[in-house]
């Protein structure tokens, strides 16, 4: 069994093409300057509650947006702002959605992270780390309801969520309806201050894979060309029909938890070890390396970067705030039920 | 030929299947078994392939079903007991209550709790949680006390474009019988007069429905003239008929199965005495299960709940109030 997979993996076309790299990289650094100008607006008092970062995640986030097909379902988390600028979030709703624009895709009713467009097959994730799993799943099962096999799924999670009750009950149910889902966890060591060797006791997280019947998948999530091989060779397997993928992707929380946690009691060492490897220095070396861009291209490239953001920032800031004089406060789809709260 | 509360459902959810291609059944037993209860017997073999058995697992069942609505589907859970629909709560009151306020996206999925006691069933059987879920902005909650309300709600629930949690009463289930199914009924926002009367309104739902009305009959031979109104759905909840009701009785007594720490009969009582406090001529009056689990035996058990001897009994104080 194992030697056939080997197999079929190498003869896969290569995810990691010229084009496919620079256009996940292209992703990761937009979404490493929109969370740069975020905490500058927070610290500024501009955004109200916490702002979240991917910092050092970008890596794996994006190469998962990229590999994401038009039609696809995608339920990206906390640290996905790469991902989700690769799945298609158009940049200024970051911004509106953060500063609770009326305009925004919640109004102003939800804010930081919890956003998305499930119209679109973007899920709006909720706080409660396991429970987009099985969000994800449902959808996949519609789709096979509806006659649609070639679309895929594909959510994250944090080491400390693959403790959830959710994350098991989901897993084991989208092996068990062999769904295309793609369940990427990235382990980047601390779940807010908790360390690994207080959330799990098994020496690696992708062995849990072999319990559920689904194919486990190892990578390096601080090498962009990697985390392309690999998690474009899981949502092959999953295209092709094999079911549930998981891949556990390793790398450090180069950030505190949210911007207003300084991540004091982290393990400085770490930094010195791989894992504390930047996946942006890491991918643009790759990309000097590579001779596909060089110092004069990335700056230019940042710059572009800079200037996309501080657009979206400045437009989004131009545009009204949530008004409670005009929010309908109604929790409710059906119409009768909404035109009776709103004669009351 | 009669139909009882359990074929009534079954039945709906027939015609929901046949007549929506959007409608699938999840939950654990529920296709070639046919469900704990027998709701979906032979559903699976009518409708191949739309009717799936879940694994143990009560947060992804309701996950996935919300993930199905996101993409048009109109999911129904059946929970085997109410009792455990607790282990998804986080999914329904988290994920699907709040989906449409957060997204504009609507949650069309119907989630049905076999709920209450019967002799035997004990702590972990025998829950009714329709004071919890009402608590919840963004669900609907349906509590039916009738054959015919049981097949016709059920249906609205699943056409309906939120997150409804359809509360059955397995008391209910076979002892209720019905000589056929209505085409249509009240819409279920709308509380029902189940009997007039011109003394007190007694304010029940679902299973209690009966034991109010075996209490009005009896306090019939006594002189005293009981209304009884059957509110169907309990969020939202038709304050509107209750206070019709009581500006004609002028006394209010509610009656429930679940806890009563505040609860429905706490929501009525607290409308009635917010808006329409000059109707009373005396202090509303509620009647609960006892504040503590449900016992296992049939004499504790009986004892636990309300009956139609309790209910007559505070109907009496308060007519005399």
């Amino acid at each position: 069994m194992l030697e056939t997979l080997k197999g079929a993996r190498r003869n896969l076309v290569s995810s990691a093409s010229r084009e496919r790299y620079i256009d996940a990289f292209h992703w990761m650094l937009l979404g490493r300057t929109a969370e740069e100008k975020l905490v500058s607006l927070w610290r500024a008092g501009k955004i109200s509650g916490g702002v979240y970062l991917g910092k050092g995640q970008e890596a794996i986030s994006s190469a998962l947006g990229v590999l994401l097909k038009s039609g696809d379902i995608f339920g990206p988390l906390i640290r996905d702002q790469a991902g989700r600028l690769a799945f298609g979030e158009p940049l200024i709703d970051v911004f509106r959605h953060h500063f609770g624009s009326s305009t925004g895709l919640s109004r102003g009713r939800d804010g930081n992270v919890h956003r998305g467009n499930p119209r679109k097959g973007y899920q709006a994730m909720i706080s409660h780390l396991g429970s987009l799993i099985s969000v994800v799943a449902g959808a996949l099962l519609a789709r096979r309801f509806k006659g649609d096999t070639s679309a895929i799924g594909a959510t994250t999670i944090g080491d400390g969520g693959t403790s959830t009750g959710a994350f098991h009950e989901a897993i084991n149910m989208a092996a068990v309806e062999k769904l295309p889902l793609v369940v990427v966890v990235v382990n980047n060591q601390y779940a807010f201050s908790t360390p690994n060797s207080r959330q799990f006791a098994c020496s690696d997280l992708v062995d849990r894979a072999i319990g559920y019947g689904v194919e486990g998948h190892s990578v390096d999530a601080t090498s962009l060309r990697d985390c392309l091989e690999v998690v474009g060779y899981a949502t092959e397997r999953a295209r092709a029909g094999h079911g549930p993928q998981m891949v556990v992707g390793s790398c450090l929380r180069l950030t505190g938890h949210a911007e207003h946690d300084d991540a004091f009691y982290m393990d400085k060492s770490l930094y010195q070890t791989p894992l504390g490897h930047d996946c942006l220095r890491v991918a643009e070396n790759y990309l000097q390396e590579r001779e596909w861009a060089d110092q004069a291209l990335l700056e230019n490239w940042r710059k572009s970067a800079k200037e996309q953001v501080e657009e979206a920032a400045a437009d989004a800031q131009r545009e009204p705030l949530a008004d409670p004089s005009t929010e309908t406060w109604c929790p409710y789809a059906t119409q009768r039920i909404a035109d009776a709260l709103l004669v009351r | 030929m009669t139909i009882t509360y359990l074929e009534a459902i079954r039945e709906a959810q027939e015609k929901a299947l046949r007549n929506d291609q959007r409608v699938y059944i999840y939950g654990q037993d529920v296709a070639a078994f046919g469900g704990a209860f027998k709701a979906t017997k032979n559903l699976a073999k009518e409708f191949p392939g739309r009717i799936l058995d879940a694994p143990i697992s009560e947060d992804a069942m309701v996950g996935s079903a919300i993930g199905a609505a996101i993409e048009g589907m109109r999911p129904i859970i059946e929970m085997q007991f109410a009792d455990f629909s607790v282990a998804g709560f986080n999914q329904i009151v988290n994920q699907a209550a709040t989906l449409f306020w957060r997204t504009q996206v609507a949650c069309p999925i119907t989630i049905r709790l076999p709920s209450g006691g019967n002799p035997g069933s004990g702590p972990f059987h025998s829950q009714c949680l329709e004071s919890i879920y009402s608590h919840f902005p963004g669900l609907v909650v349906m509590t039916p006390a009738t054959v015919e309300d049981a097949y016709t709600m059920l249906l609205e629930a699943v056409e309906i474009d939120d997150p409804v949690i359809f509360c059955e009463h397995k008391y209910l289930y076979n002892r209720l019988k019905a000589d056929s199914l209505p085409e249509t009924g009240l819409p279920y926002d709308t509380a029902r007069v189940a009997r007039f009367g011109r003394d007190l309104t007694i304010v029940t739902y679902s299973a209690m429905v009966h034991e109010a009305l075996a209490a009005a009959d009896q306090l019939r031979k006594e002189g005293i003239e009981a209304e009884v109104v059957d509110l169907r759905c309990v969020k939202p909840l038709d304050v509107k008929t209750i206070l019709a009701s009581v500006a004609r009785t002028a006394r209010l007594l509610c009656v429930g199965e679940s806890w009563p720490w505040g609860g429905v009969n706490a929501e009525v009582i607290a409308s009635v005495v917010t808006q329409g406090f000059h109707l009373l001529d005396a202090p509303p009056q509620r009647i609960n299960s006892k504040d503590t689990p449900v016992p296992f035996h049939p004499n504790l058990w009986g004892a636990h709940k309300p009956s139609s001897q309790v209910i007559a009994a505070a109907a009496r104080k308060l007519h005399d109030w």
